[in-house]
């Protein structure tokens, strides 16, 4: 079964494009949320984290903070 | 096990120290908590050769996808903690494990220094950050503090100014330093104060930060602001390498052939005291270790 994985981040940072580009990888499919454009979502993400740091990942409602590889592919259980 | 190499890092220097290293087909180790270094964190890359422009994280991806080609034994994830010589062969120990090897390449680069405050730690991402680059955005119509007076404060600094409410730049020296250019743009910016003479004593806030603390001229002024950010350069990751020479900001000396003073440990890249911070020079230096530490391994067998 697909989790719903869902990215808060910001187009320049580049922890941002690399943890997109591992899920890519994986062919995980995600929704992106530019958190720089989308104000609502990012004060969600704030929020939700608790904190201001991108990327933040969210995989079926478990929060990562950054990108964290190993932490990602507990959660995706890959 | 006993490795010939053990390569600490997998940055600019580390990687490209692989490369050479499984060409050479030497028996090694890749031990490294991330992957690209700090060229994961660049913005625009416009000085590797063959490369008119790439970002970094593009940059850093390719350098990745070069290493492995090769069967590399990479463990990331992984921090060194430690390396000592015992009966002729090189521990290094980390936080998951311990490996031997014949011969060692530091090549952990550098990490933002941080200002030693209180409140700095625990508002960690919670409105204090080290990369402008990435958190910049969640800032617009906030007044926001940048720490430092050199080129990477003035960049935090212009790309905040597009968004944030007010930018305080707060800056030890009596004169901001880095370029000419963006100095003046910043200069010219009304949404800027700059604090010269000035540095922070305490950052505070609730859940997130609210505010920050400066002396400036021996008194202290509080400013409310919900961002800080931190842009005070960098310091060598060679803490955990006792007993290797070292000049006074901490990077491991290294000779031409990226020797250091113990016979069989190499250092390469931003970690050593090598001139000039640059990917293709810390890349060039991953070069140089690889093909040292193979004579070295030569030499004594």
């Amino acid at each position: 079964m697909n989790k719903k994985v869902t990215v808060y981040s910001t187009p320049t940072c580049p922890f941002c494009i690399r943890a997109k580009q591992f899920l890519k990888d994986n062919n995980i499919t995600f929704e992106d949320i530019d958190v720089s454009a989308d104000h609502a979502r990012a004060q969600e993400m704030i929020k939700r984290s608790g904190q201001m740091g991108v990327p933040v990942i969210d995989i079926e409602g478990k929060m990562i903070v950054g990108f964290d590889k190993e932490g990602i592919k507990e959660a995706l259980g890959i | 096990m006993t490795y010939d190499l053990i390569i600490i890092g997998a940055g600019p220097a580390g990687i490209t120290a692989s490369v050479y290293a499984a060409r050479k087909r030497i028996n090694f180790l890749v031990v490294s908590m991330d992957i690209g270094g700090q060229t994961a964190w660049s913005g625009d890359v416009e000085n590797y050769t063959g490369y008119q422009f790439i970002t970094g994280p593009d940059l850093s991806a390719k350098f990745e996808e070069h290493m492995r080609t090769y069967k590399v034994n990479l463990k990331e994830g992984e921090k060194a903690t430690k390396i000592e010589v015992r009966e002729g062969v090189i521990h290094v120990r980390t936080d998951k494990g311990e490996y031997a090897a014949k011969t060692v390449i530091v090549a952990s680069g550098k990490k933002s220094r941080e200002l030693g405050v209180p409140g700095e730690r625990e508002y960690k991402n919670k409105g204090l950050t080290y990369c402008a680059t990435c958190d910049a955005p969640l800032f617009s119509g906030k007044a926001v503090a940048v720490i430092g007076g050199g080129n990477s404060a003035l960049d935090a600094a212009l790309q905040l100014l597009k968004i944030a409410s007010h930018v305080y730049l707060i800056n030890i020296t009596p004169s901001l330093g880095g370029d000419a250019i963006m100095r003046e743009k910043v200069q010219k910016s009304g949404l800027v104060t700059v604090m010269n003479s000035s540095f922070v004593t305490s950052v505070a806030g609730d859940k997130m930060v609210k505010a920050i603390t400066v002396k400036m001229a021996g008194k202290e002024e509080t400013l409310a602001v919900e961002g800080i950010f931190v842009e005070i350069g960098l310091i060598p990751n060679s803490g955990f390498v006792k007993g290797v020479d070292k000049n006074a900001a901490g990077e491991i000396k290294v000779d031409a052939y990226n020797r250091t003073n113990i016979p069989g440990i190499f250092a390469a890249g931003d970690v050593t005291d090598v001139p000039e911070k640059q990917i293709i020079i810390a890349a060039g230096e991953g070069a140089k270790a690889a093909l040292g530490a193979f004579r070295y391994l030569n030499q004594s067998r």
